[in-house]
C-alpha cells in the first residue's frame, strides 16, 4: 500500500485525497436510489479511505517530529489563511482511527438504519471528510471550519436516527458544542494579532506570549476543548447523545469526537501556551480525577447499557487529560496512546449495544442476562472488550493505563491512589454488566429477576453474524496489537511527544514536577 | 451650477435604473394584466444594463471623482455596494414572478416601485453630501412604504406599511434634524468638509453629541437597530414575501453603506463620540433580536427578529471604525443578500394555494417528501447562524477580525455567544424539518424564476464561504474611503 505514495498525484496530495473522498463519495451517493447500492457505494469509499490511511502510517517516518504530507496552498491571501495541512506522529495515530471508524459505522449501520438511508450514509460520510480535516489541518482557520462543520451532519445523525428522546439530544449537543468552540474563534482571532498576522498553527507556536494573554486564550480554548472530551463538570451533554444516538453515531462520537478536545490540548494549548498549560495542570488534573471516578460511580448506578458505557467514558477520558496534563513523556504518551484504544474499546463496545439492541430494541440491562447461553460469540467478544476497557494484562487497556499510572507516579505519588480506585471501579462496573449481559437469571431458569418482564423471545435471538464479526475483529485486532505490541504505536508518537515536551518546558520533561511541589 | 460631460457619465447606471423604471410606468400601460412578467423581465433587464454601466465606470478616468459640485461620488465603494444592490433586486424580482400571481397583486407598478427603490439606493451609496444622501434615503424609503402595504387586502399589510411610514417619517425627520445640526457646527453638509471642520476640536461642543445621537437614531431606523426596530417585525411579516426580502437585503444595505459613509467619511474626527452610540445599538440589536426570535411563531417574523440580529453583527464592524470593519461590514452586506433571500425564497415556494408557508410548524417535515428543498433550506439556515463552512461564518468570522484588531474582544466575545443564541431557532427549523413527521402533503410554487434565484443564492451561500478570498480582496480594495 505504500506504493500508493509512489504514484506522482496521489503522493502529492494523499492528505487531500484522504480528506475528501468521503465527500466525494457523498456526492455521488446524491443521485443514487437504490439502497443496497448506496451502501456498498459508502462501503466502498471508506474502505478505500481507510487504504489511503494505511499508506500514509506505513509511509509515515517515525523518527523526526516535523510535519509530513504537507500540502499547502494560499486560500484567502487577505488574510494570510492558506490550506495547510500536514500530520506528525499524534495526528497520525488520530487520522488512522478516524478512517478506520469510518467503514466500520457503514458496516453497523447496515440494517440498523432502514429509513432514509441515503441521507445518513452522505451523513456519515460528510462527518468522515469533517474529522479527518480536523486531525489533518495545520492551518488555524481550515481546523476550525472543519472542527464546526462536524456539528451539522451529527446534529442530523442524532437527530434524525436516534432514539425517542433525539431531539433534546440533537439540541444540547449542537447548542453545548457550538457554546464552546464559538469561544474558541474568539481566542483564535486574538492569537492572530498577537502571533504575527497568521493561522499557521506551526507559525504560532513559535511566538511567545506574555502569561496573561496565555492564559486569556487558553481558558477560551479550554471551553471548547473540556466540552469536547468531555470533563467534569462539562460531560452532561454526552450521555444523552449518546443513548439516543444511533450506533454508528455512537460509535463516531466516542471513537473520533471525544478526541478532539484532548487533540486540542496537544496541538494548541500545550505548544502555544505551555506556561498557562503548566500553571493550569494541577485544577486540570484534579477535574481528570473527578471525572475518572465521578464517572465511574455514574458508570456503577446505570440500568442502560449504553449509559453505563457513556459514562464510562467520561471516567476513562480522564486518565487521557490526567495523563496528558502530567507533562512527562510517560504520562503524555499514556494519554495518547490511551486516546486511540478509547477509541477502539469504547467504540466497540458501543458496537456490541448496537448489536444486541438491534435484536431485542431494548438497553436494560435486566432485560438481559442470557447472553452466553443464547448468543455465545457475541458473548465472547463482549468479554473481550469488557477486559479490554477495565484494562486487563495484554489487551490495549493496560499499557494506556499503566504508562499513565506511572508518569503519575513520578510526578506526585498520592495520584495513583485515585488512580487505581478509579481502576478498581471500572472493573467493577465492567465486570458487573457484563454479568447482567451474560450470565443473569436468563429467560427460562424461572425466577430471575430480569425474566419476569422480558419482552422477547430468547430463542429468537441469533449471534452476531458475519458483518458484525467483521467489524468487531477489526476492533479486536488493535486490542491485541496496542496490548502485546504497543511500541508499533509508541514509537510512531515518540518523536512528536519529545518535541512537544520541549515546547511546553524548553528542554526539560519534568517541569510539572516542580509545579505540583 | 453646470454639469459637465463627465458629471452625467457618472451617474450612468442611477440614470439607467430611474430612467428605465419610468418608460416602464408608460409600458405597463400597453400589456394586458396576464402578461405582466414582461415588466419583470424588462425590470432586470434594465438593472442588468445598469450593472454592466456600473462595470464599464469601474476603468473609467473619473473613477474615485466627485461630480455635481461634491454631492455625488463614484468610488469603489459605492460601486461594490451598487453591485449588492444589483444582486438583492435580481433576486427579489425573479422570487417574485410567482408570488404576484398567487396573491394577485400582478400590477406593473410592482416592478417599477422596485426600480425606483433600487435608484435610491444607489445615490445613497454614492451620496457625497448630507442633502444627496437624504433624497437618496427618501428616494429608497417611498416605494418600499407603498410595495409594503402592496397587499391591499389584507389587515397585516396594511398595518405594517402604516407603522412603517410613521415612523419612518419620524426617523427621517429626526435625521434630518440631526443634519441640520451639524451644518449649523460646521458650516457645510458635504461630507470632507464636515470631516476637516470637525478636525478642530473647538466644534466639539455638546451641541454635536446631540447631532451624532439623532442621525444614528435615524440610521439605526434604517438598519433596524434597537432601539429603533419597532417596525420591523410588523412591516416584515405583512410585506408581500419578496419585498419582505428585498428590505431586508438591499435597502438594509444600502442603509449601511451610507452609515459607513457618514460616520467614517465626514464624522471619523468625532469616532469616540458615536463609536459608544453604535456599540449600545449593537449590542442592543443582537441581544433582544436574537432572544426575541426564539419565541416566534411565523418564519417572516422570526427572520425579521433575525435581521434585527444581523444588523446588530454589521454594526458591529461599522463601530470597530477601520478600512478592516468597513470591509467587514461590506463582505457582511454581499454574503447576507444570498442567504436570507435564499431563505426568503424557500418560503415563497411554499406560498402555494391554501399553503400560505409563513408559519414555521408548516415546515414540519419537510425533508421527508422533498429532500432538495429541505437541503437548500439547511444551507440557508446554518448560513445565517453562522456555521461553517458557509457563507454566513465568514461574514462573522470577518467582522470578529475587525473588532479583535481593534481590541473589542469583549464585545466580540458576547457577540459570539449571542450567535450560540441564534444558533437556536435556526437549527429548530431544521429540526422541524429533518426530526418530525409531516402532517400532510407540501405543494410548491415552481416556477423558473424561483429555481433561478434558489440557483444563485445556493451557489453564493456556499461558494462565499469555501472560496471567499476574492469577495474579500475586493471589499478590502473597496473599503478607502477615509
Amino acid at each position: 500500500m505504500q506504493g500508493l505514495l509512489n504514484i506522482p498525484f496521489i503522493g502529492d496530495h494523499i492528505l487531500s485525497l484522504l480528506i475528501f473522498l468521503p465527500l466525494l463519495g457523498a456526492f455521488v451517493l446524491l443521485f443514487l436510489k437504490n439502497e443496497r447500492c448506496i451502501r456498498w457505494i459508502a462501503l466502498v469509499t471508506t474502505v478505500v479511505d481507510f487504504i489511503l490511511a494505511i499508506a500514509v502510517i506505513r509511509g509515515f517516518d517515525p523518527s523526526v517530529h516535523t510535519m509530513q504530507f504537507v500540502e499547502r496552498h494560499p486560500w484567502i491571501p487577505s488574510f494570510n489563511i492558506q490550506y495547510y495541512l500536514g500530520i506528525d506522529g499524534i495526528s497520525v495515530l488520530m487520522v488512522f482511527l478516524t478512517a478506520l471508524i469510518g467503514w466500520i459505522c457503514v458496516l453497523a449501520s447496515w440494517t440498523a438504519i432502514d429509513k432514509r438511508v441515503k441521507e445518513f450514509n452522505i451523513a456519515l460520510l460528510v462527518m468522515q471528510t469533517a474529522m479527518l480535516g480536523v486531525f489533518c489541518s495545520l492551518d488555524f482557520l481550515l481546523f476550525y471550519i472543519f472542527w464546526e462543520a462536524m456539528l451539522i451532519p451529527m446534529y442530523l445523525i442524532i437527530g434524525v436516527w436516534g432514539g425517542p428522546n433525539r431531539i433534546y439530544s440533537a439540541f444540547k449537543l449542537f447548542l453545548y458544542t457550538l457554546a464552546g468552540s464559538i469561544l474558541m474563534l474568539v481566542g483564535m482571532i486574538s492569537l492572530y494579532f498577537k502571533g504575527g498576522g497568521t493561522f499557521d498553527i506551526q507559525a504560532l507556536m513559535n511566538q511567545s506570549y506574555t502569561f496573561q494573554f496565555q492564559v486569556f486564550v487558553f481558558l477560551l480554548f479550554f471551553i471548547a476543548f473540556a466540552v469536547k472530551v468531555p470533563m467534569f463538570p462539562f460531560h452532561t451533554w454526552l450521555p444523552d447523545a449518546h443513548v439516543e444516538a444511533p450506533t454508528a453515531g455512537s460509535i463516531i462520537l466516542a471513537g473520533v469526537l471525544l478526541k478532539m478536545g484532548t487533540y486540542g490540548f496537544l496541538r494548541f494549548s500545550f505548544p502555544m501556551f505551555p506556561d498557562a498549560s503548566k500553571f493550569f495542570a494541577v485544577p486540570v488534573i484534579i477535574l481528570s480525577l473527578i471525572a475518572i471516578i465521578y464517572g465511574a460511580f455514574l458508570a456503577l448506578a446505570q440500568v442502560d447499557m449504553k449509559k453505563l458505557i457513556a459514562y464510562s467514558s467520561v471516567s476513562h477520558m480522564g486518565f487521557v487529560t490526567l495523563g496528558l496534563f502530567l507533562f512527562n513523556k510517560t504520562g503524555v504518551e499514556g494519554g495518547i496512546l490511551q486516546m486511540f484504544n478509547h477509541g477502539i474499546t469504547t467504540s466497540a463496545l458501543f458496537l456490541c449495544v448496537g448489536i444486541i439492541y438491534e435484536r431485542t430494541h431494548t438497553r436494560l440491562l435486566d432485560r438481559y442476562g442470557w447472553a452466553a447461553k443464547l448468543v455465545p460469540f457475541y458473548a465472547f467478544f463482549l468479554f473481550l472488550f469488557s477486559m479490554a476497557s477495565m484494562g486487563f494484562p495484554g489487551t490495549n487497556g493496560f499499557i494506556g493505563e499503566l504508562l499513565i499510572l506511572m508518569g503519575a507516579y513520578s510526578n506526585y505519588k498520592l495520584y495513583i491512589l485515585f488512580l487505581l480506585f478509579g481502576i478498581v471501579l471500572g472493573a467493577a462496573y465492567m465486570l458487573w454488566m457484563y454479568k447482567r449481559v451474560a450470565f443473569g437469571a436468563a429467560v427460562g431458569h424461572g425466577g430471575g429477576h430480569g425474566a419476569a418482564h422480558g419482552g422477547t423471545h430468547p430463542g429468537r435471538i441469533k449471534d452476531v453474524n458475519l458483518r458484525e464479526v467483521v467489524a468487531i475483529l477489526a476492533f479486536l485486532v488493535f486490542v491485541f496489537w496496542v496490548g502485546f505490541h504497543p511500541m508499533d504505536f509508541i514509537n510512531i508518537m515518540d518523536a512528536s511527544v519529545d518535541h512537544l515536551l520541549t515546547q511546553v518546558s524548553g528542554g526539560h520533561a519534568l517541569v510539572a514536577e516542580v509545579l505540583v511541589k | 451650477m453646470i454639469f459637465t460631460i463627465k458629471d452625467l457619465l457618472s451617474i450612468i447606471p442611477e440614470l439607467i435604473v430611474a430612467g428605465s423604471a419610468c418608460v416602464l410606468l408608460l409600458v405597463d400601460l400597453l400589456i394586458s394584466k396576464e402578461r405582466k412578467a414582461c415588466m419583470a423581465v424588462l425590470s432586470i433587464l434594465s438593472v442588468i444594463a445598469a450593472g454592466v454601466a456600473s462595470y464599464w465606470l469601474l476603468g473609467a478616468d473619473f473613477m474615485g471623482a466627485k461630480s455635481f459640485a461634491g454631492m455625488f461620488e463614484l468610488d469603489g465603494f459605492s460601486t461594490f455596494f451598487k453591485f449588492v444592490f444589483y444582486t438583492a433586486t435580481v433576486l427579489s424580482i425573479l422570487l417574485s414572478f410567482h408570488y404576484v400571481k398567487e396573491e394577485d397583486i400582478n400590477l406593473g407598478e410592482y416592478y417599477v416601485l422596485m426600480l425606483f427603490s433600487l435608484s435610491g439606493m444607489m445615490v445613497l451609496a454614492s451620496g457625497a453630501d448630507l442633502l444627496s444622501i437624504y433624497v437618496g434615503l427618501e428616494l429608497m424609503s417611498l416605494p418600499i412604504y407603498v410595495l409594503a402595504g402592496f397587499l391591499q387586502n389584507d389587515v397585516r399589510s396594511n398595518e405594517g406599511a402604516m407603522k412603517y411610514v410613521i415612523l419612518g417619517a419620524f426617523s427621517s425627520g429626526i435625521l434630518l434634524y440631526g443634519i441640520s445640526m451639524v451644518y449649523g457646527l460646521t458650516g457645510t453638509t458635504e461630507l470632507s468638509g464636515v470631516a476637516a471642520a470637525l478636525s478642530d476640536p473647538s466644534v466639539h461642543v455638546p451641541a454635536l453629541s446631540i447631532a451624532i445621537v439623532m442621525m444614528v437614531a435615524g440610521f439605526a431606523f434604517k438598519v433596524a437597530g434597537v432601539p429603533f426596530h419597532m417596525w420591523a417585525p410588523d412591516a416584515y411579516e405583512g410585506a408581500p414575501t419578496p419585498i419582505t426580502g428585498f428590505m431586508s437585503a438591499g435597502p438594509k444595505a444600502a442603509a449601511f453603506a451610507v452609515m459607513l459613509r457618514v460616520f467614517m467619511e465626514g464624522l471619523q474626527p468625532a469616532y469616540e463620540q458615536w463609536m459608544v452610540m453604535v456599540g449600545v445599538v449593537a449590542v442592543a440589536s443582537m441581544a433582544y433580536g436574537n432572544f426575541v426570535a426564539i419565541s416566534q411563531k411565523n418564519i417572516k417574523r422570526m427572520l425579521a427578529y433575525s435581521s434585527i440580529g444581523h444588523a446588530g453583527y454589521a454594526l458591529l464592524g461599522v463601530m470597530a471604525g477601520t478600512e478592516e470593519g468597513i470591509a467587514s461590514v461590506m463582505f457582511y452586506m454581499a454574503v447576507y443578500v444570498f442567504m436570507n433571500l435564499g431563505a426568503f425564497g424557500i418560503i415563497i415556494m411554499m406560498r402555494k394555494g391554501g399553503q400560505r408557508g409563513e408559519l414555521i410548524e408548516e415546515y414540519t417535515g419537510l425533508a421527508r417528501s422533498h429532500r432538495g428543498v429541505a437541503l437548500l433550506m439547511l444551507i440557508f439556515l446554518f448560513s445565517l447562524a453562522g456555521i461553517p463552512p458557509t457563507a454566513g461564518f465568514m461574514g462573522k468570522f470577518y467582522i470578529f477580525m475587525a473588532l479583535i484588531h481593534r481590541g473589542m474582544v469583549g464585545l466580540a466575545i458576547f457577540a459570539v455567544l449571542m450567535s450560540a443564541v441564534a444558533a437556536y431557532f435556526y437549527i429548530r427549523i431544521v429540526m422541524l424539518m429533518y426530526m418530525r413527521e409531516p402532517a400532510g402533503e407540501f405543494e410548491f410554487a415552481r416556477s423558473k424564476g424561483i429555481y433561478y434565484a434558489l440557483f444563485i443564492t445556493t451557489v453564493g451561500t456556499v461558494l462565499l464561504g469555501i472560496c471567499p478570498g476574492y469577495l474579500v480582496k475586493l471589499a478590502e480594495m473597496a473599503s478607502v474611503i477615509m
